[in-house]
Formats: C-alpha cells, structure tokens, sequence
C-alpha cells in the first residue's frame, strides 16, 4: 500500500468527488460536537428538502407528521460516548436515540456511525451493520456521518479482502459500502441526491 | 416488450419510436455523455486486462455452475437461509407467491431486479391479490405506467420530467411541478410509506457467493438496503448464472460494472448480505430469508459451446448505451425484457424464438457493443448465430437463400451483377447516381443518392492496367471486394496507382468472389463457409507478402471472421490463418510502405475530418495509420466528435432498415460537418456509398473520399 498521507488525499479526493463533505477530527469527543454543532446548524424543518412540502398523498403526509423534534440517531456507540452525547444533545434540545430506531422511519435528521474501514481508490466507507438499529441509522437519516480512523484506511477493496471474508463468515452479516450519499439519475438522467436514503454523506477522518 | 409477430409490424413500431422527438434527443445526449463518463470512470486503468479476468472468472464459475449452487446452498442453509432452485420463470413466480403465503404477506416492496423482469413476476403476483410496489425510481414509474423497462439500469430513460410528473400528480391526487429534485422528493415520501407497510421485500442480486452463502447488491438509491432491512421476509430473485466462488471475483466484476454501467467509479452503496439478520418486526426477531436461483435455460446455455459465453454478463447495460440502432430506437424496440445487444441474444434463450426472431434483424453489425462489453462478450457474432439459428428452424426467407445461391457461384454472381447494370440504365439518367429502385437484388429506399455499377468493373480494367514493377520491394494481391469492382473501380485504380510508383508489384487473382460477409449477416452460414473457401484458394497467400483490400469490411471479414469460420475445421483451420495473417487493410499497408521516406505532400489548404469504419476502427484495431496518411496527403485534420461512431451502412442492413439507417447517417452527417472540413474521408466503400449518397441528398458541400483517393487526388 502507498504512504498513509497518499491514501488520506486519495480517499479524500475521491470522496469529494461523490460530493461527500470530508472533515479531520482529532478524536471521539470533536466527532459528537460536530455533530450537534451540525445538527443545531439544521434548518427546523430540514425536512423541506427531504419532501415535506411537496403535495403528497394523505398516507404519506400522515408519515410526515410523526416526526417534530430534530433527532440524532447514535446506535452502538462505546465507551461513554452515548453518555457525553446525550449532554451535548441535551444542551441544544435535540433528542437522541440509540436504539429503537423502526419508531422513527419518518427520518432522523443525523444517524452517527464508527465506521470499520474505508477504501481511498472509491471514497468508500465501509460499515458492518448486522445490527439492525445501526443499519437503519445510515438509512433513514437525511444527513449520515461516518467516523473513520485513518489507521482503518486501505488503498483498494482488494486490500480488505481477508476482513471482508471473516465478516461474512460471521453469520448472519450486513456488510455495507458506502459511497457518497443515495443518488439517482432515473429522471432523464438528471442526478438527485437523497431518494431513499441520506442526503448528504459526512465523513470524519480521525487521527488514531 | 416485443409482442409483435411479423418483421413488418416490427418495422412499424421502429418507425414510431424514430418519430418520438423526446427519445431521439435523449438518447443523443446520452450517447456522447455517456462515451466520456466511461474514458473518464476507466482513466489510468488496464480495461482489456480487467475485462479478460472477468471473462476467465465467470467462464470458470459457468462451468462449475452446479457444484457453485450446491455449495452456496450447503453454506447459507447452515446460516438458515432457505435456497431453492427452479427451473422455469413460472416456477419461480409461483414458488415466491407460495413463501408469501406461507409468510401471511400481503403488501410487498421490491428493489429492482432484471431476474424478475425476465420472469415478469409483478404480474403473476398482482395476478393472485398481492400489493406490490417497485422502489427503485425508475421502477416505480414505469410500473405505475404499466410498462417494461427501456434500459437495463436506467428503465425510464424514455420518459421525460413532465410525463413524470403527470404521473406523479395523478398518483397523489395533487399538482406536481415538474422540477427533477421535487419528483425525486415526492418518490421519496411516497415510497417511505410503502416500505412501513410492507411485510416481505423481493430483490435481486448482483453476486451470489458460494463459500459463505452471500448475496452482493449494487445500488445507487438505497432502496435495496430497506427493502431487504424492513420487511419481515426477504425473498431474493437470482439468476443462477450470478454464481461466483468467493468475494474476490465479487470485487473483481465490480471494479468493472458501475464504471461500464454509468461511468461511476462504484455504486453508492454494495451491501453484502449472509443469513437472514435480525428484524424486529419478525416474531422472533429475526427475518425470513429465501434464495431463489432460477435456470430458465441458464445450465443448458453453460453446457453449449458457441453461447456459453452469454452467461459472463454482468448486465451493466454498455452494450445498449453505444449501440447506434439502440439509440436511434430506443429499449422498448430493442429488446424484448433485456435490452441492447445481449438483449437481442439472450430473448430467443429465455423467452423463445417468437420474440427474438425479429429483434436479432435489426443489428447492423459495428461491434461497438462488443468494444464495451465488461465481460469480454462477442456480442455481434452471437446476435448473428441466433439469426442463422432462427433461420434453419423456421427456414430462410427467399431473397436471403437466393442471395446465398448466386454468391456461391461467382460466374452467376458476376454475371448477374453485369445485367443488372443494363436493367438499370433507364434509371440513371446516365449519371453516377441510381436515383431510384433496385439496387443490385434487394430493395433500397431513397434516404440517399445511390451510385450506378460501372460499365467497366475493375476487373475488366486489369489486363490493360496490369503494371510492370521492376525490382518490386514487395508483391501483394489485391482484394478488390464487390462494392470496389463493380461500382468504385476507381479507388481500385488509385490505389494501384500509388502501389505501383512505390514499386510495389500488384496482382488482381481473377478467381476472387465476394468476401461472403454479406450472406453471413443474412444468416446464410453455409453459403458464407463456401465462399470463404473459394476465396482462400483464389488469393493463393503463400505467393505474395501481403493480401491488400480497400474495404474495410472485406478486411476484417477475411482477417477475423474467415478464422472464425474454420476454426473447428483442422482441414481448413491453417490456411484460414496463414491467410488472415497476410491480410491488410490498404491504409494500414501503404503508411508502412511511405514509413521508409518522408513522404509528405504540400498543404492542400484543405481542411479534413475521418469517418472510422466500423470493421477498421474496432474489428481490426486500425486507428492511428488513416489520421497519419490524412496529413501526408497535405490535408489539415480535424477530428469529428463521434469519428468512430457508425454511419448506418451496414450491407444489407440499409436496406432493411431503411429508415434507422437514415437517422443514424444524418446524425453522422451532421457530426462531420460541425467539424467544419471540406472532405470526409474514409476507407471502405460501403461507408462512402452511405455518406457520399447521404451527403449529396442533403446538399452538403463536403466532398467524401477514400483515403486511397485523397492521396492520389493531391499527388496530382
Ligand atoms: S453490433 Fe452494433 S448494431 Fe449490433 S447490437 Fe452491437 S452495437 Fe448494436
Ligand atoms: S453483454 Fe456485456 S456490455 Fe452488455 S450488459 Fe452484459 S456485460 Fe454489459
């Protein structure tokens, strides 16, 4: 593999180029103020973008409706991480949640995640989710911001190859790559972001 | 769909989609955006080696089909996936309706599957009271139109935001804008509500892994991945040729298909999934997980030798976004389920000859498919072997086994092409061009001017012409082709011309015949086998250092395709190759022959562009050698945007599909006169007949030449 620095500005590069927002951050701690520094920065109703506004049918107008507070969704975090979050959440009226996260199909406004590994060659995250409250934090949420340590880097897929392997054969198994946020380019090849899931993607390169 | 049964209502429906000035347009843009995202996804990559891993990778899984199935289902039943097998498209309907049942669904939400297209699995499903929604984009429109897909990764292409947004607004019962970034919106809360209800997701999947009972699903929106994490029964739909032994052939395809598909360097998101995971909304907290691998002629396909290779697609779409009749007709006419090149071959294996039998007419031929395709297919050699096997089944329409007749016996052949010179005399009016009706024995169509046989083919030109080169550098046999003996001895002459002054000695073997492409795309396979042989002993290559020809079809005909023709043959097999090795295209062979001096003629003041035949450019490899004689010949080269992209010839293809021909021959037209040059040059016949015929319908002021020509023209 090339020089740490090289696949930093690759992964980096790359990522940009699928219109990922890419960050440094120096540990945990300034992960979770990002967030709810971003969270806060959110429109009310950001919502507007995700089609809120939009003349829907009463059905899924109803769906709309569920959802008032901003929320952070933050399954699987460790080491009294959560707990330093729900202060910061708290400090800005956002709630938190860790688990449970069917209760809010309606949207999160930022789902949080700890990445396992990323890949420089695509800007691609990748994240085992088999946990299905982690998996449906980077689905759902309008904004999604992976955490990636820059030790967790690799050059290509091929570089993975082993991990991806073990992962699989540790059953059952939901191994996501994530690259750039959900897109589509069906309507005459028009390219939207966020149809399904996250409108946006940020990434957080943490130092080890 | 294609439920039409004749080739005439085919062609009428051909005709209708040519008149869809939305279609056209887009798929124009398409076209060229679609050339640069791909250079651009591919940039500093080894395309031909990658795509020959895949080819090697997926040829050894094809073989290895069975024991792979075996092996993924020993896997993923230990992790308690249930994996079936089923034979046919109403099996595998039948059996997902049944899993439902068992399951108490009702409302099912799918991500988009080309499987279940091919087994139109929506139908049978609403057919027995389930509630289905597509969730891919694309897929929810064109079901909520009631329509087949128009692209295999991009089912809507046809539709325009407006449609879109009618639909939309009937849909929600409210006013839709039609603004792209909304519709996507409205599809996205819409949908949400959908996957809420929804108790089994179907989905397809892009890999299937035998070590570890994986499925591997590329997406760029994201619905797959709720698909297969709400619901509480997950039903995968998968071809049983996406087997592959492990994640490193995985790996490997995928480094090819989202560059090849759309030009991007990966999907937005490739979920790998094992084993049903947990679902909270399962009773026990854990989902419900089928595989279903369907054969509907799959294995069959992995034990014949000439098709098998059909099985290495990875279904990127490539083939259908460079494919000039593609574009110029859109999906809904060019494939039945799957589209594009592969579309037109693999319909006659899944859904019967009655579908394809008019579908694999319609290919002219120009190998860009083949020059894409992620798995190394050799799509236009397959399109036409499905053509030769439609024939011999349902027996060979008559102007095709006429035409397969005469060829076989040069005299007849010749002869006939002298009388029809006579028959056409009236219709002349003793000019150049055939203004109207036959030309030689198929119908044509007036979209161009057409030229008249000569009254002196070249080869009653050769005895008085026969040069005399003392101390020849070297000896060559000149193929002259029909097109060039019949109707452009001139070009001959040219050629023979510069050959001579650069002491190259020529012979013109009289017992040379048609190279046979002609009725090989007719679907005559014997015809085309005898001529080849007639020809290979006539051009006696062990006498001479080179076999020369000026048309580019003729050339890559006796050079790739006479190998091909005889390679199971061990008779013929040597010769055919010792023969293909002496062949060369005249541009190829005459930029050696100036590579010994400097041969540079004056500027000209004239400005020039290129038309790259289809058999040179990508059947023979030859780019660099016609742009180098370009500018010896004093001409300022100016490259067209689309240079290698077909001008709609084809041989007899113009002449049954008249009307595609034309579109894709103004397009190529208009393409070369932006460009802003005085001469288009080219270097086979067929090309020049189109566009010089093209161009004098048009009123163009460009003068088309043979590269042979415009060498000569300015050494004057
Ligand atoms: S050979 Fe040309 S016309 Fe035929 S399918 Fe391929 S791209 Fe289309
Ligand atoms: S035949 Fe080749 S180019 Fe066409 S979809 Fe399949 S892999 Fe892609």
């Amino acid at each position: 593999m090339p020089p740490l620095e090289e696949v930093v500005a690759l992964f980096r590069t790359k990522a940009e180029l699928v219109s990922a927002t890419v960050s440094e951050v120096e540990n945990p701690m300034q992960a979770l103020e990002y967030t709810v520094a971003l969270c806060d920065r959110k429109q009310a109703c950001q919502l507007l973008v995700a089609g809120c506004d939009a003349p829907l049918s009463p059905k899924a107008e109803d769906l709309c409706d569920h959802k008032q507070q901003k929320v952070i969704a933050a399954p699987g975090l460790v080491n009294g991480l959560a707990e330093d979050l729900q202060e910061l959440c708290d400090h800005k009226g956002i709630r938190l949640v860790t688990g449970g996260l069917r209760e809010h199909l309606a949207g999160v406004d930022i789902g949080l995640t700890f990445v396992d590994y990323g890949i420089a060659e695509t800007g691609t995250l990748v994240l085992d989710s088999s946990n299905e409250d982690l998996r449906l934090a980077t689905m759902i949420s309008e904004i999604h911001i992976g955490v990636l340590s820059k030790s967790r880097l690799r050059h290509s897929a091929f570089d993975l190859e082993d991990e991806l392997q073990n992962s699989l054969r540790t059953t059952p198994n939901y191994t996501a790559f994530i690259t750039g946020a959900s897109r589509t380019a069906d309507i005459e090849r028009v390219l939207a972001l966020g149809v399904h899931g996250p409108l946006e993607l940020h990434i957080l390169l943490m130092e080890n | 769909m294609q439920e039409v049964k004749t080739l005439k209502e085919y062609k009428s429906n051909v005709d209708g989609a040519l008149e869809n000035e939305f279609l056209r347009s887009a798929m124009d843009k398409f076209a060229v955006a679609y050339r640069t995202g791909r250079a651009n996804a591919f940039a500093g990559m080894d395309v031909d080696s990658l795509v020959a891993e895949i080819a090697a990778a997926k040829d050894a899984a094809a073989a290895r089909m069975d024991e792979l199935y075996e092996e993924f289902k020993r896997s993923a039943e230990k992790n308690g996936t249930r994996v079936h097998l089923v034979s046919t498209a109403r099996e595998a309907n039948e059996l997902i309706a049944a899993i439902a049942r068992e399951n108490e669904a009702r409302k099912i939400v799918k991500s988009k599957s080309m499987t279940a297209e091919e087994t139109l699995l929506n139908h049978h499903l609403e057919a027995e009271g389930f509630e289905v929604t597509e969730t891919d984009l694309g897929e929810w429109i064109i079901q909520l139109r009631g329509e087949g897909p128009s692209h295999m990764v991009m089912p809507a292409i046809h539709l325009s935001r407006y449609q879109v947004a009618d639909l939309f607004s009937d849909v929600t019962g409210q006013k839709q804008d039609s603004e792209i970034e909304r519709l996507v919106k409205v599809a996205r809360r819409e949908l949400r509500q959908k996957y809420v209800e929804a108790d089994m997701g179907i989905s397809g999947a892009n890999f299937a892994l035998a070590d570890t009972g994986t499925i591997g699903l590329a997406t760029n929106e994201g619905n797959a991945r709720l698909v297969t994490t709400l619901p509480r029964v997950h039903v995968a739909l998968v071809g049983i040729d996406k087997l592959l032994p492990s994640i490193h052939e995985a790996l490997l395809i995928n480094r090819a298909l989202p560059r090849n598909a759309t030009g991007q360097q990966i999907t937005s998101y490739v979920t790998w999934i094992t084993g049903p995971n947990a679902c909270a909304s399962a009773p026990d907290d854990t989902k419900v997980m089928h595989i279903v691998f369907l054969d509907n002629g799959r294995r069959a396909l992995a034990e014949d030798p000439v098709f098998s290779q059909v099985l290495r697609c990875v279904r990127c779409g490539a083939c259908a976004n460079v494919c000039p009749v593609y574009r110029m007709v859109g999906g809904h006419q060019y494939g039945h389920i799957y589209i594009g090149a592969i579309g037109l071959i693999v319909t006659y294996f899944f859904h019967g000859r009655e579908k394809a039998r008019n579908l694999v007419q319609n290919c002219i031929n120009c190998g860009a498919c083949k020059a894409v395709c992620a798995a190394g297919i050799d799509l236009p050699r397959l399109i036409k072997e499905v053509h030769a096997r439609v024939q011999d089944e349902e027996g060979h329409p008559l102007t095709s086994l006429l035409l397969g007749k005469v060829l076989r016996s040069r005299k007849l052949f010749h002869t006939l092409l002298r009388s029809a010179r006579v028959a056409q005399k009236p219709m002349t009016d003793e000019t150049r061009y055939l203004r109207h009706l036959p030309f030689v024995f198929l119908k044509q169509h007036d979209f161009r001017a057409l030229p008249a046989i000569v009254d002196r083919p070249f080869r009653d030109r050769w005895p008085s012409l026969q040069p005399k080169v003392n101390n020849p550098a070297c000896r060559v046999a000149l193929f002259s082709g029909c097109l060039q003996d019949f109707v452009y001895p001139e070009q001959l002459e040219a050629a023979v011309d510069l050959l001579t002054e650069r002491d190259v000695a020529v012979e013109f073997p009289r017992d040379q015949s048609c190279c046979g492409l002609p009725v090989e795309m007719m679907g005559e396979k014997q015809a085309a086998v005898d001529v080849a042989r007639q020809n290979i002993l006539a051009m006696a290559p062990d006498q001479v250092d080179a076999i020369v020809t000026l048309c580019a079809s003729c050339a890559n005909h006796l050079k790739n395709g006479y190998r091909k023709i005889f390679e199971n043959d061990p008779s013929m097999a040597p010769k055919a190759r010792r023969f293909a090795e002496k062949v060369q295209p005249f541009s190829v062979f005459f930029d050696g022959v100036l590579a010994s001096d400097s041969h540079q003629l004056p500027p000209s003041g004239q400005k020039c562009t290129y038309h790259a035949p289809c058999h040179l450019c990508r059947g023979l490899g030859v780019r660099q050698a016609p742009h180098d004689l370009i500018t010896k010949a004093g001409l300022e080269f100016v490259p067209a945007e689309e240079e290698e992209t077909c001008c709609g010839f084809g041989g007899t293809y113009s002449s049954k599909f008249p009307k595609i021909s034309a579109q894709i021959l103004s397009r190529k037209l208009e393409d070369a006169r932006q460009t802003g040059a005085d001469v288009l040059v080219t270097e086979c016949p067929g090309c020049i007949m189109q566009l010089r015929g093209g161009a004098k319908k048009r009123g163009d002021r460009l003068e088309v030449l043979h590269i042979a020509e415009a060498l000569a023209k300015n050494a004057e």
